[in-house]
């Protein structure tokens, strides 16, 4: 993308919100050539050493760092609410179940220095005794490896880094999940009555860090918080790893500031192929944005009113062939497979609504389906161990928002997109 | 302790939908359409009135599952309410 584009794309916004955008061509987390720790020593320095904890966690407050994991929680709150307690511990989660999103196992790949310095930062900012690398089998694990036999070598951790292995399920970096797989158990959320920054692995005070957001940490303290903000928007400073897939030229993974349209982070996956439709942003738990919203800043306040976030940094393009329905649906009956069968209403509500979306998509003329949908939302809505039911639900509610006219036409018995279904359904 | 009520917390991973709860503390829970507690507040964690703060204690002692907590505190006033601690 050219600085021009940049410009004219600026000019067109209606919004008034201060978003300052990377320069083209600039970067801060994948910039190394090569992800050996002489690269990153050399195009970064050595991580400054922890002088004055309490300063740098005012810093990282004043910096806005939150976290890029998916709920986008403050992360000097969650390091002193960790601080707190006695004997903490660290993990850096890396875990990315979630299908659409690539960034954190491009961040093994490319920066794991990054990720390491940010988890060692964390650990000596709450006293952690343990630190750990939870990431999933293959070439995650292995960059990992090769990235601890570097340190080990050059006594760049004080902290021993143990790996645990993430299984491949869409909750197996949920936050309590991630401490019940370390404690050796299943990867399963639990209860939420003993927080896991008070009570996590074995009882300890526990903080589980996004390895998107250690990296940023370990940024921040090199370079300080007016360095972080100095892109972004003053609500979400800073820049995000986003993961582009669907109907673009060119999916995959860049960062960007938060602010930047959703028009322009689209250009920069190559653009839309064929006609552009709606987008679905934060992931499959996520919502949708309307394809003539292209100049919708991707930020916090931004997305708010599509009832979407910036999450993790997931965006799907709709295919222009594809009907937005069928996909809800088929994105809802995986979640309902992914769940982890602990919780009565998750367990029971799930499947059905994406059986309901289902016959929806199929075309059953019945307009009492859509009231089904909106009863079982409010049946599932906040009433399990984690936010498992309440993903779904914002995917439900948002397909029933976004698509009027593709409810119509499906309640009539047609569909804008798709031919008509094979008998009995296969899909 | 009770004088401003209190709130009732869930263990959906230990709920079985027995259904206790709901018979015994029917001003406060429904029962949903598999058989779980349903908040009639809506609330995650639905309010106890003060004057119903004894017998949820009784009905967090007879959940056969363990699974019921009565928690001191009443819920925020906000359904949505501003912990101070992260999500878990």
């Amino acid at each position: 993308m050219t600085m021009l584009d940049h410009r004219e794309s600026r000019d067109r916004r209606t919004s008034t919100d201060d978003y300052r955008p990377l320069p083209p061509g600039a970067g801060r987390l994948l910039l190394a050539a090569h992800p050996d720790l002489a690269t990153h020593h050399r195009h970064l320095g050595l991580l400054p050493p922890l002088a004055q904890p309490a300063r740098l966690l005012a810093e990282i407050d004043a910096a806005g760092l939150r976290g890029r994991g998916g709920a986008g929680f403050p992360t000097a709150r969650k390091l002193a609410a960790v601080a707190a307690g006695r004997s903490p511990v660290v993990i850096a989660n890396g875990a990315e179940g979630e299908p659409a999103s690539a960034k954190d196992r491009t961040l093994w790949a490319h920066a794991p220095h990054l990720i390491l310095d940010g988890l060692q930062l964390a650990g000596a900012l709450v006293g952690a005794r343990r630190a750990i690398g939870y990431v999933p089998a293959g070439p995650s694990t292995a960059s990992l490896r090769r990235a601890l036999a570097d340190r080990e070598a050059a006594g760049a951790d004080p902290i021993p880094v143990e790996i645990v292995e993430a299984p491949d399920r869409f909750l197996a970096g949920e936050e309590s999940a991630v401490v019940s797989r370390i404690e050796g158990k299943p990867a399963l959320p639990r209860d939420t009555l003993r927080r896991v920054v008070v009570a996590g692995v074995d009882g300890h005070p526990t903080l589980v860090q996004n390895v998107e957001t250690l990296a940023h940490l370990a940024l921040l303290a090199r370079f300080g918080g007016a360095w972080f903000r100095g892109v972004g928007t003053s609500g979400d400073p800073g820049t995000f790893l986003a993961t582009v897939s669907g109907a673009v030229a060119a999916p995959g993974v860049y960062e960007v500031a938060y602010g930047i349209p959703l028009g322009d982070l689209l250009e920069r996956a190559g653009g839309w192929v064929g006609r552009p439709q709606a987008c679905l942003v934060g992931g499959y738990g996520g919502a949708w944005v309307p394809a003539d919203a292209a100049d919708v800043p991707v930020s916090t306040a931004g997305l708010r009113p599509f009832g979407a976030a910036p999450g993790a940094g997931v965006v799907v393009a709709l295919p222009a062939g594809a009907c937005g329905l069928r996909a809800a649906a088929d994105i809802t009956r995986y979640l309902a497979g992914q769940g982890a069968r602990q919780c009565g209403p998750c367990r029971n509500g799930l499947p059905q609504m994406a059986g309901t979306l289902t016959r929806l998509a199929d075309r059953e003329r019945s307009p009492a389906l859509v009231a089904e949908l909106e009863r079982l939302t409010r049946l599932v809505e906040g009433r399990g161990a984690c936010h498992h039911p309440d993903g779904t639900v914002r995917l439900v509610r948002s397909t029933l928002r976004t698509f009027p006219a593709e409810i119509d036409r499906h309640l009539a018995g047609t569909c804008g997109q798709e031919p008509m279904p094979a008998a009995g359904g296969a899909r | 302790m009770s004088r401003r009520g209190a709130r009732l917390h869930i263990d959906w991973t230990a709920c079985e939908g027995r259904g206790l709860c709901s018979e015994m503390l029917t001003e406060i829970l429904a029962i949903d359409d598999w058989g779980y507690p349903l908040a009639r507040d809506g609330r995650p964690e639905p309010a106890v009135p003060r004057e119903l703060v004894a017998h949820a204690r009784r009905a967090e002692r007879l959940c056969p599952r363990l699974a019921l907590r009565v928690l001191p505190e009443p819920p925020p006033t906000r359904p949505q309410g501003g912990s101070q601690l992260p999500p878990s």
